[in-house]
Formats: structure tokens, sequence, C-alpha cells
């Protein structure tokens, strides 16, 4: 197998190979996340990546940088604590759909308002794929989990929205199939000063797949072609059934970002004399 | 600038002990009775060139203050049951990350949402087995507003030293009391910060010195660390063979039996020919004191044992003192949790009896009185 020596650098050789399932997506999502660390020319001693619990935020092991694998749901609540702490680094926070929307469903909605400096990206596959492949708040309504065999009841997030109300001044959304793109919306979404969200479909043809028979990785990255549209705020083009979004999808520099809001606090009550 | 004596809540005197003691971060959530901690933060931190950020729950308070510590801050957050109760997930992750955090819990009294402004001492347990499986965690009990400085202070030298999480657990009253607090003056009392390795041998960060505790490098400071909740290594990473599992596991928690001396810490008076003993803590072990020398006045050989460190508990003097000691009394403000300690370390052949209180009041020391005259009829 040829390594690309750009890939080889960013990764920890005594961890691999992964622990990834044959035709899963999260090694193109690693791979889209090297490129655009590599172009940006990013320090790895001045990057941290934070995670929380599942297949992708296993990720984190594999990534030769600064890296916190957290408990399930809370990997924004502790990037937030680093952030603050060392506003001097770049923290990457990568989450599964499971891990970020349902147990760390709060956590994301208030990062998201605090526009603190963080690059957030949810890797989403529809399912708690560690577990194998139990329904999630990203399971489409109708698809079907291991526990929602009759179908599910219940319908999904319209998670870049829901970011986007919630406070992110950063939102994109594209897919594995879509390397070149991803790489691109990564790197802004790295350079973004404030909270910049990104959500990538990757393919689980293990259980995901199997279970709503798409068992075959590459149909379900041709599923990812064919549904994708591209999102242009000037003219955007009515989405059919079954197709979503991709691209920058919202961009607000009105903000102030958190953590230089709190160097300004701290300039002005140090020059002050506080009772108590 | 001098030591000074000040009158303080017991609320602020932990809050001032923190920053003495070097904590410049702290995120928490509101939540009677420890509320005031908070707010002192807010105001103070700043000031002094530190962090306050007040979180969406005490989940991802301690979160963040995990967060904070691993890239070499001594942080710290207050609460009370409820929010420590949600605590506990991250309690288990500070201790298998080795991230040194202390925890302030302002005790209320009842289970649930209880009586929130009342007092109690229900979360001695708690403390120390919450979060599941094994690991290490270190508990003190203040008594007093001093205490509340001190112990403060002590909870991070603690926290810094063996990087374990530390829990406080002063009573809702004690974090209320208001008393005279003497603040040291710099460099007055010892103030120990987490050794910083410059150089590790084959990416072995986590590997354990002679005293049980490893010495991760804090976050973006050119090594490459990868901090996990999994049972690891001495490089980091998940392994699930068994032998290292057991290393892991057990090296992890010979933290507290190999540092047993540094985390004893208690006071007792009228022990050495004492032959009915008080045994309690906090602001209980204050006012057993009392009753103790109250009881020595009408010519009972009364004495009083009073852990300031109560997780681990000081077995090691308890048993010296059962050796002539025969009737144990334990006044508690819970149903009987420091109660299961001292029987264990006394052991069947004393008696052991427990004042206990649960109706978010004191114990009075007429009640203690009245209780402890008809044990000894």
């Amino acid at each position: 197998m040829v390594v690309e020596p750009f890939v080889e650098k960013w990764l920890r050789q005594r961890t691999l190979p992964t622990i990834w399932c044959a035709g899963c997506g999260l090694g193109s999502a690693m791979r889209i996340i090297i490129r655009a660390l590599e172009e940006l020319e990013i320090d790895p001693d001045k990057l941290v990546v934070v995670s929380g619990i599942g297949c992708s935020s296993r990720m984190v092991g594999y990534i030769d940088a600064n890296t916190v694998h957290t408990t399930h749901g809370r990997a924004l609540p502790v990037a937030t604590g680093i952030k603050l702490a060392r506003p001097d680094v770049d923290v990457l926070v990568i989450m599964g759909d499971g891990d970020g929307t349902a147990i760390g469903g709060n956590h994301l909605i208030h990062a998201s308002r605090r526009n603190i400096n963080l690059t957030v990206l949810i890797l989403n596959n529809h399912t708690y794929g560690m577990t194998s492949g139990q329904v999630s708040p990203m399971t489409p309504h109708a698809k079907f989990a291991s526990t929602s065999p009759f179908g599910n009841l219940e319908y999904e997030f319209h998670l870049c929205d829901m970011v986007k109300s919630a406070g992110a001044t950063y939102v994109a959304r594209t897919t594995v199939y879509h390397f070149p793109q991803a790489a691109r919306l990564l790197k802004e979404a790295i350079q973004h000063d404030g909270f910049a969200f990104m959500e990538m479909f990757f393919q689980c043809p293990t259980y995901y797949g199997r279970f709503n028979a798409l068992t075959d990785a590459k149909d379900m990255l041709q599923g990812f072609k064919d549904s994708a549209v591209r999102y242009n705020p000037e003219n955007p083009l009515e989405l059919q059934p079954g197709e979503f979004y991709t691209g920058k999808l919202w961009h607000d520099t009105s903000r102030y970002e958190y953590t230089k809001l709190y160097k300004e606090l701290v300039e002005r009550a140090g020059k002050m004399t506080i009772a108590g | 600038m001098p030591g000074k004596t000040r009158l303080l809540q017991g609320n602020e005197a932990c809050a001032i002990g923190a920053i003495h003691a070097g904590c410049r971060f702290f995120a928490g959530y509101p939540i009677t009775p420890s509320t005031e901690i908070a707010e002192h933060m807010s105001r103070q931190l700043p000031v002094v060139g530190g962090v306050f950020i007040q979180m969406e729950d005490e989940i991802a308070s301690i979160a963040a203050m995990i967060g904070a510590s691993l890239t070499g801050k001594k942080a710290m957050t207050a609460t009370s049951g409820p929010g420590f109760s949600l605590m506990q997930e991250n309690i288990g992750y500070a201790a298998v990350t080795e991230a040194p955090i202390v925890i302030v819990n302002v005790m209320r009294s009842g289970s649930s949402t209880g009586h929130p402004t009342g007092t109690g001492q229900g979360d001695l347990m708690q403390a120390r087995w919450g979060s599941h499986s094994d690991h290490p965690s270190v508990s003190l009990a203040p008594g007093t507003g001093q205490e509340m400085f001190d112990l403060t202070v002590k909870a991070f030298n603690i926290a810094e030293k063996l990087r374990v999480p530390v829990v406080v657990l002063p009573e809702a009253v004690v974090g209320h009391i208001r008393e005279a607090v003497y603040i040291p003056a710099e460099g007055e009392m010892e103030i120990i910060q987490r050794e910083r390795p410059t150089e590790y041998e084959a990416l072995n960060f986590f590997e354990r010195d002679e005293r049980g505790v490893a010495h991760p490098p804090d976050l973006a400071t050119g090594f490459h660390p990868h901090y996990t909740g999994l049972s690891h290594t001495e490089g980091g990473f998940f392994s699930a063979d068994p032998d290292e599992l057991n290393k892991f596991n057990t090296g992890l928690c010979s933290k507290l039996e190999k540092n047993r001396e540094f985390l004893t810490d208690y006071s007792e008076e009228n022990t050495d020919d004492a032959e009915v003993m008080l045994v309690s803590f906090g602001v209980t072990g204050r006012a057993s004191l009392r009753v103790t020398r109250m009881l020595r006045e009408q010519g009972v050989k009364a004495g009083c044992f009073r852990p300031r460190i109560v997780w681990p508990f000081p077995d090691k003097r308890l048993r010296e003192i059962a050796e002539h000691a025969h009737t144990f009394i334990v006044p508690e403000l819970n149903l009987g949790q420091l109660r299961l300690d001292v029987e264990h370390v006394v052991g069947p052949e004393k008696r052991v009896v427990g004042i206990n209180r649960v109706d978010g009041t004191m114990l009075t020391l007429e009640r203690m009185m009245d209780e402890i005259k008809e044990v000894l009829k």
C-alpha cells in the first residue's frame, strides 16, 4: 500500500491499523482532515484534537498531535475548557452523530451559542456503529436500525439549521465522497474565527447499509454523489426528497469570538479593584 | 502583603483559598448552597488573569475543568448534591486521565432535590464511590470557616501531587457560616505544583513513579500525548491484554495506599485515656469536640476524633485508640455513613452507636448530650 508522505507524517504509526470495518468511510474522513491540516500548515504541537465515544471518535488515537478521547458526548465542554485555557492553540473536535447530537446535543447548542473558536466536525453515518447499528437522532424517518426493526418512527434533526439557530457562525455540510470540497470547507472552518461547524456524511456499510439494503460501500458513496445539491445562497435549488445541500451554508462575521471577548475582559478587570 | 484576618463566609473563604492555591480556572453551574463560590470566582478570577465560565450544566462544568486541567491550569468547580451526581461520570475520567481537579460539594440535606437550603452530610460515601468501578479519589471535610480556606488549599496540593480528583465536602452550614479567617501571606503555606517531566522514555507518558503517580505532559507543550478514558498502557493507548489491564487498574488505585501518610489528616482531643470516643467529621465533628469537653466536666472519660481527610479514612490512628476505648459514638447528619467506617475499623467487640439527624437542621449539643447519656446508662 502506498501511503502519501503527508498522510504518514500525521499518523501515529504505532496505533495502526485502525479498528474500522472494511468499506467504512472514516478512513476517507481522516484523510480529508489530514489534507486540510497539512495544507494549512498547522503545527501539530499547537493542535489539540478532541473527541467523544464511538467509531469516529477513535480517530484521535491515530492522529499524531495532542489528542483527547473524552467520555460519551462530552468532547465539546472538554474542548471549551482547553480553548479557554489555551486560546493560542487550534482545537478540532471530532464527534459521531450519536455522540454529538444525542448524548452531547445540549453541549452542541450551547457551544454554538457561545461562539468560541472551535472547529467542530460531526461525522454522520446515521447510526451508532460502535454498538452495532442502533437508531440515532440522525437516522432518517422510516429507516431501519437494530433498535428500530420496524422502521424509525422519529425524524432526524435538521442539524446544520439547528446549530445555525443556536449561534454557530460558520456552518457547512459535505460528504466523504466530495473529497476536494470537504478538504476546502474544513480549511475554511479551521480558519474561521468563531464556532465553525461541519457535518460530513460517511458510509457505514456494516450496519446502516446492511439494515437498509445498501450493503455495498460503493453504492452508498454513489448515493451521496447523486443526492448532494451544491448550495448557492443567491439561487438555492429546490431539494427533491432524499436530497441535501452541500457546501458553505452559513457564515456570520458579526458576532465576537468568545476567547477574544474574555481577553478584553481580563484586561479591563486587571485595572479594577473589586470589593470582596 | 502580610497575612491578615478577615470576617468571611465559608464559601468566600473557600474561593479565596482556591485562588491562593493558584486556581486559575473555574467552570460551574448555579446551585444552592454553593453559588457564592461561583459568584466570587466570577468577580476575582478575571482580576488575576484566570478564567471563569458558567456552563450549561454540571456535566459540562466538570468536563471544561478537566480540559483546562489537561493544559496545566489548576481548576475547580463548586456544586451541591444534584450537581455532584451529574459529575460522577467525569470524576472517573479525571482519575483515569490523571487530571488534577478540585470539586467542592457543599452538602444540602436529602436525596434527589432534597432540602436545598437544609444542611446535611449524606454525600460522604458518594464522594468515594459515586463514579463506577475502582478509581482513586480523596475527600476532605472542613468544619470551620478557617478550614474552608486551609482545606481548599490542601485539596489543590493533593490533586497536583497525586493527580487525582479531590472533593471538598463542607455542609451547607459551613459554606454559609461567617467567621474570622486568617489569610496567610504569600509563601506562608506550602503550595504544590504538579511535576512536569521534560523528557519521557519511549513516549511512555503514563509511566508510574514509585508513588504510583503518572505525570503525562500538559497539552500543547511540545509532546503529543493521547488522553483517553479507556484503560491504557504506559503509552496511553487502550490495550485489552489482561496483564496490561491489571497493571493499569492496580497501578491507578495504588496512589492512595502508597501515599497514606500524606493523605492522613485528623484532629483529636483527650484520646489518650478515652473510654468513650466521639468520632465525627465536618460541622458535627466540631460539635462533638464541645460535647467531649462537656462530658469530661461530668467525669466521663470522653475523647474526640475528627478526620479532616475523610477518604481515605485514617483507620490506623482510630485502631490505636480502640485499644483502650470501648464505646464509639458517631454523630452524623445522615443515617450512618461514617459509622460504617468506624464499625469496620474498631471491630465487632466494640460498641458503635450513631447519633443521626436528617431533618435539614443541626445536631444540638443538648440532643447529643441526651443521647450519649442514654447510651452510657
